[in-house]
């Protein structure tokens, strides 16, 4: 997004804007209110008093996907919910970033049955897994900072999307989910 | 009406009566006032919301305010995972639907994979604000079961993390339900002491939120020796804060504003919808398990069944305060009386014995690798057990086929039944109300769709 993306490579001049835009992606990154079971009431004791997100400027919650650029998908994600995550990925703008917070975000933890998708990596591409059940908010406000330091390598320009949209070998997009 | 008109003070006054020795009882709704209520009430599907909407559009003016409007499944006010259906007249809500199975997990069928000490462990991610409950309640079914003693020990110990578990519920509760109406700072505070909360399941168990703390047969392993100070300290404290939430919201304007006389729902209509906990007490039913069917020996504990008169959302937010206030009266009364002792049945063919006896007694040793190879197998039959949870009355019912798999595991969800009320109390209501209801009721999508 933003005219550095649309600038291209334009050498050493892009390696100093990368840096200035990273830190400025990582210090500004604002996560959708979404919540979906056990893991969000940690995801809300992260925010609250004891450990306060907010030091990382992380607290900026925003109940909207299209404001949002960092969706934490805290908790087990059901078939019926499967599409509905994947619309709120697709309704978030450009850079996003998603952590998979907790074991049933990411691998669906104890429930491997018929209800429940297994790791919320098949239907939307995720940058950091949390692992715990629920996660203490340490483990997420660490999970936090990887995908920060993450950010900060990230290089300008269409790679930037590659985190967002998946290309097979001929250039076509690759569609995430399968309709069943 | 004269009731309507008493002012906030002596309806607390009144809330904080109740109970007590020599005043009068509030009476259950007679059956045939349930009956009569029962037959007005309309729970209508998302499905025909979305066709009655479409009838009225059909032959509508261009002026008609009418549409449907989608709540969630992604909304900070729906507490998870719950999609509304809401037909709008302007404002004003016509007919609401709630969509549930967002979070359908199959808890109750995967528990039926496992053994009886695996599928604790699903017990504790239905209702996941109070898992020591859950934890409780599968383990009274079992021990039904089983037909095994519990030692005092344990006993007194469930009540005291029942209780605990009961006040961190409602906290979450309170956080969030100000969140809702906006007051920012009340979530602040409470999840100031959960953490104090959540520092002591952690303490007994090793876990913040999801405990497997309570087994069947007992406690998984006896309270460590900072257990009684630690409790103790919370004790002494929560109190004080209690007074600073009600400081915050009881003659807050705004507060008041917002709840007083929204979302009223009458005791028949309360019985008639099967709702249970402070959403039934606050509508003035005296009902509650530890009670009226005590278990785990509630029956000696000195509390009051707090109940309200009028059930709107202010009345429902006081008689959880008050019960808040019970619940350290009745978790004080546990931990004075916490007797010494074994923390487990001494039923070796439920519980394994202790290591140390593995290294000399054979029959110790075949006792351990049977449990832990194969588990305890019930006789066939089936139990029943419930219990007073955060969010009202949390059963249990458990059916053994004599394997060492349950053959079939079903919870009564109290959220889940909470949760019907809301279309019939939300009905012609403006939409701004909808979300001061649906808070005061608590429903925990978790344990709504299972």
């Amino acid at each position: 997004m933003g005219l550095e993306e649309k600038a291209g490579n334009l050498g050493f001049v892009t390696t100093t804007l990368e840096a200035a835009v990273n830190w400025g992606r990582t210090n500004a990154m604002w996560p959708l209110t979404f919540g979906l079971a056990c893991c969000a009431i940690e995801m809300m004791a992260a925010q609250a008093s004891d450990f306060d997100l907010s030091r990382f400027g992380m607290e900026v919650n925003r109940p909207s996907p299209r404001q949002a650029d960092l969706m934490i998908v805290a908790g087990r994600v059901s078939r019926k919910m499967a599409p509905v995550v994947r619309q709120l990925y697709d309704q978030m703008s450009d850079p996003k970033w998603v952590i998979a917070m907790g074991d049933c975000a990411s691998t669906a933890g104890v429930f491997n049955n018929y209800a429940v998708v297994q790791g919320v990596d098949e239907i939307v591409p995720v940058d950091v897994y949390v692992a715990g059940c629920p996660p203490r908010p340490e483990s997420l406000i660490h999970g936090i900072m990887m995908l920060h330091e993450k950010v900060r390598r990230e290089k300008l320009g269409p790679r930037t999307k590659a985190n967002a949209l998946r290309f097979d070998d001929d250039g076509r997009q690759v569609e995430l989910i399968r309709s069943r | 009406m004269a009731v309507a008109e008493r002012s906030v003070g002596e309806r607390r006054a009144a809330i904080y009566q109740s109970g007590r020795d020599g005043q009068p009882d509030r009476a259950f709704p007679t059956p045939q006032q349930v009956a009569q209520a029962a037959r007005e009430i309309v729970v209508p599907s998302p499905r025909q919301v979305i066709a009655a909407n479409a009838r009225r559009m059909k032959d509508a003016s261009q002026f008609d305010q009418s549409m449907v409007l989608n709540m969630g499944p992604q909304h900070p006010s729906t507490h998870g995972v719950l999609r509304l259906v809401v037909e709008l007249e302007g404002e004003e809500v016509v007919q609401l639907a709630p969509d549930i199975g967002f979070l359908h997990t199959g808890i109750e069928k995967n528990m039926e994979a496992k053994t009886y000490q695996k599928a604790l462990v699903m017990t504790e991610r239905t209702d996941y604000l109070g898992p020591m409950i859950n934890n409780l309640v599968y383990a009274l079914a079992v021990e039904k079961l089983l037909d095994c003693e519990i030692p005092p020990r344990a006993q007194v110990g469930r009540v005291l993390l029942s209780e605990l578990t009961r006040m961190n519920s409602y906290l979450v509760w309170l956080g969030t339900h100000a969140l809702d109406l906006a007051a920012m700072s009340v979530f602040l505070y409470c999840f100031r002491e959960r953490e104090l909360l959540l520092d002591i399941f952690e303490l007994v168990s090793g876990a913040r939120m999801h405990t497997s703390y309570i087994r069947p047969g007992g406690l998984a392993w006896d309270f460590p020796k900072e257990f009684k100070a630690t409790v103790q300290h919370f004790l002494n404290i929560f109190p004080s804060r209690i007074d600073e939430y009600e400081a915050l919201l009881t003659d807050n304007p705004i507060w008041k504003e917002r709840t007083v006389g929204v979302g009223k729902l009458t005791a028949a209509d309360a019985v008639a919808l099967g709702a249970s906990g402070a959403n039934l007490r606050a509508a003035g039913v005296p009902y509650d398990v530890r009670k009226l069917f005590p278990y785990s020996g509630y029956e000696n504990y000195d509390f009051r069944l707090i109940t309200g008169t009028e059930g709107d959302t202010y009345e429902r937010y006081l008689v959880r305060i008050a019960e808040l206030r019970e619940a350290v009266k009745i978790a004080q009364q546990a931990l004075d009386n916490l007797p010494d002792g074994p923390y487990a049945t001494s039923d070796r063919k439920i519980w394994p014995p202790p290591k140390e006896e593995i290294t000399y007694s054979m029959e110790s040793l075949i006792h351990h690798f049977k449990l832990w190879t194969e588990g305890f197998k019930p006789p066939k039959g089936d139990a029943y057990a419930a219990v007073e949870s955060g969010r009202g009355e949390l059963g249990c019912y458990v059916v053994s086929d004599g394997s060492s798999k349950p053959y079939r595991v079903h919870f009564r969800g109290p959220s889940f039944i909470n949760l019907q009320a809301l279309p019939h109390m939300a009905k012609g209501k403006v939409i701004g109300d909808l979300i001061a209801m649906l808070a005061s009721l608590d429903p925990v999508l978790g344990e709504v769709d299972r």
